[in-house]
């Protein structure tokens, strides 16, 4: 009976290799990329509850429990950088979700084909130029005396007249979120313009026949074909919550608005990397991951009660 | 398309003439131009910047065309050699590295739409799990430090071989487009996977193809990131590294050119900067209209599984 079973086995074990081999060849280089690049890193959290020792890589230290979550919990930087995350986050959220949806429902209200055309080709455009430049771009055009942006800003009196914008503590946020809606709107836009291009036609000639002006047809048709992947899309930059690109914001620190653009990230490289406390860099990039993982897990939960629809 | 050509005809047939929607169609062209103007006008202003006297620039009199046109910039450019390493150095680093990114990321994709693989649900969460959860920057520095990556070329060609997400869209994309049937008299005339994959697959996936084509180069043109992070050694700088030691560390020459005194040296400096900003960002942006018209359906791909 045993025997049976095994050979059994054995040949089910031996007819999935002859069918399957050439797919797991086909798998084997990104398997083992992200091996050794995300699971072999992950084996390596364990740094964040040991004493670093240069010889001994991952494992060797001395095992000292949570340690350096305490000195990351005890410390002034913690409040610091955990409230500049979350204040970056929402309101790039607040601002930066809903601009592309506008964008696209104005997009899809012209009715001249060519200027749609031009419009549509330069809103992407931005979502093309690096983070390099675009900091340089706002540093350039923000500048305290001949910055153009930042004059017109000031000829419009949104701003006061001897404000020197980049250096203002109160101006980075607004700065960084208008300028990130500014790069990625257009490009967001796309996937909100597919799904208005594929609305029946026959709803708007319904519509049509009730009587119903352009911006009736807009609320009543437009808006609710694309509320499923307006929500798809907010669940899935919820879960990002604490997720604030690395890059802008560290190329937009400078000495006087690092009190509030210094976030974990970059907290985490500044600890981590360029002054090799590593087991404390990794307890505070661990406690940053497990923050984000707890909300993604949160608002898919959330989501698959309430709409049916989640990630996992 | 069916639907788009109806919903015109049938809207330049009953032509309303009514006040609140020409009203609406006005604000809707206003909004519009509004927008036009606020994301074009930055660009264009770093191109008038860039060909003008800074001087006047920097009294803000340059504001809508170029004034007292020269090209010091750019000749200033054309004698830095770090700009030109730079250049090199992303060049290679775009080219390997997407070439990597493709031929790991498309034959992964594939064996991953075969619906009668068993084990393909679990391979898929192996890669999913990574996009949610990760060992973290300083495990990552560690690894890639105790495999003797540090500050080598190589790291930043393969630092990201494959991108999950991208194996998401080329995955659903083979498994939604190219039909199942295919698959079956491939196998009756006795076809291989691989043979299928190379003579079936990737001839019927240009679409896809290019769409992952541009994402891994647009990143690989524009990371900052690994470079920064991973590499100290000043040859194997890319572009964006020397980008930002000129425009935003102030390190605008070289030593030694950049030598002369006062405000016109401050001057020479920023022309240098508008320069730049133009001779990194035009080369990606050549690659926009040659794959433009496959955005939408990469990114509708991308949404279906996101």
């Amino acid at each position: 009976m045993k025997r049976e079973e095994e050979k059994n086995l054995m040949l089910r074990t031996k007819k999935y290799w002859t069918k399957n081999w050439q797919l797991w060849v086909m798998l084997f280089p990104a398997m083992l990329y992200i091996f050794i690049f995300c699971y072999v890193p992950m084996y390596g959290i364990q740094l964040a509850f040991r004493e670093y020792n240069f010889s001994a890589g991952f494992t060797g230290g001395d095992w000292v429990g949570l340690k350096y979550f305490k000195q990351y919990f005890e410390s002034a930087l913690f409040g610091t950088t955990l409230r500049n995350t979350f204040v970056i986050s929402f309101w790039s959220i607040v601002i930066g979700f809903p601009a592309p949806i506008i964008l696209a429902m104005i997009i899809n209200q012209l009715k001249n084909k060519r200027w749609k055309k031009v419009v549509q080709t330069t809103v992407y455009i931005p979502y093309f130029i690096s983070v390099v430049v675009l900091v340089s771009m706002i540093n350039i055009l923000f500048k305290s005396e001949s910055g153009v942006a930042g004059n017109f800003l000031k000829m419009l009196g949104l701003v006061a007249q001897d404000t020197n914008i980049l250096g203002k503590e109160s101006a980075f946020v607004p700065l960084y979120v208008l300028t990130g809606v500014w790069q990625s709107m257009g490009w967001n836009s796309i996937i909100y313009i597919a799904a208005l291009s594929s609305v029946d036609s026959q709803l708007y000639d319904a519509c049509k026949i009730d009587g119903a002006n352009r911006w009736q047809t807009m609320i009543h048709i437009d808006f609710p074909a694309i509320v499923p992947t307006i929500v798809i899309l907010l669940i899935m930059n919820m879960g990002n919550i604490l997720n604030v690109g690395f890059d802008k914001v560290y190329l937009m620190q400078n000495s006087l608005n690092l009190g509030v653009s210094q976030v974990i990230s970059t907290y985490v490289y500044s600890v981590g990397v360029k002054s090799s406390q590593f087991s404390f860099g990794a307890a505070v990039g661990l406690f940053n991951t497990v923050v984000n993982f707890v909300f993604l897990v949160i608002t898919n939960w959330i989501s698959k009660r309430s709409t049916g629809t989640g990630l996992m | 398309m069916a639907a788009k050509f109806n919903n015109t005809s049938s809207g330049e047939v009953k032509r309303s003439f009514n006040l609140a929607d020409r009203i609406f169609g006005a604000a809707v062209l206003i909004l519009s131009i509004i927008i036009f103007l606020i994301i074009l006008y930055p660009l264009w202003f770093v191109i008038i910047a860039s060909i003008s006297n800074s001087n006047l620039v920097n009294l803000g009199l340059v504001t809508f065309w170029p004034k007292d046109i020269r090209f010091y910039g750019f000749q200033q450019i054309l004698e830095d050699e770090r700009i030109w390493r730079g250049y090199a150095n992303t060049i290679l680093y775009v080219v390997a590295g997407t070439a990597l990114n493709m031929a790991v990321t498309m034959p992964a994709a594939y064996a991953l739409s075969r619906r009668n693989f068993s084990t393909r649900n679990k391979i898929m969460f192996y890669f999913v799990f990574t996009m949610f959860f990760s060992g973290g920057l300083v495990p990552t520095y560690m690894t890639v430090s105790s495999l003797g990556l540090i500050s080598t070329k190589w790291i930043l060609i393969i630092f990201v071989a494959i991108n999950t997400y991208n194996l998401i869209i080329a995955r659903t994309f083979i498994e939604n487009s190219i039909p199942e049937e295919l698959y079956e008299a491939a196998v009756l005339d006795g076809c291989s996977h691989f043979s299928y994959f190379f003579k079936v697959v990737i001839p019927l996936s240009k679409a896809v193809i290019s769409v992952l084509v541009l994402y891994y180069a647009v990143y690989h043109w524009n990371d900052f990131f690994t470079a920064l992070v991973y590499n100290s050694n000043q040859k194997n700088s890319p572009l964006q590294i020397v980008l930002r030691e000129i425009l935003l560390l102030n390190q605008a020459f070289q030593s030694g050119v950049g030598s002369v005194q006062g405000g016109y040296a401050q001057g020479a400096v920023d022309q240098v900067k508008y320069a730049v900003i133009i001779v990194s960002t035009v080369p990606i942006l050549c690659l926009y209209p040659f794959v433009q018209k496959y955005f939408e359906k990469g990114v509708m791909i991308g949404a279906v599984k996101g």
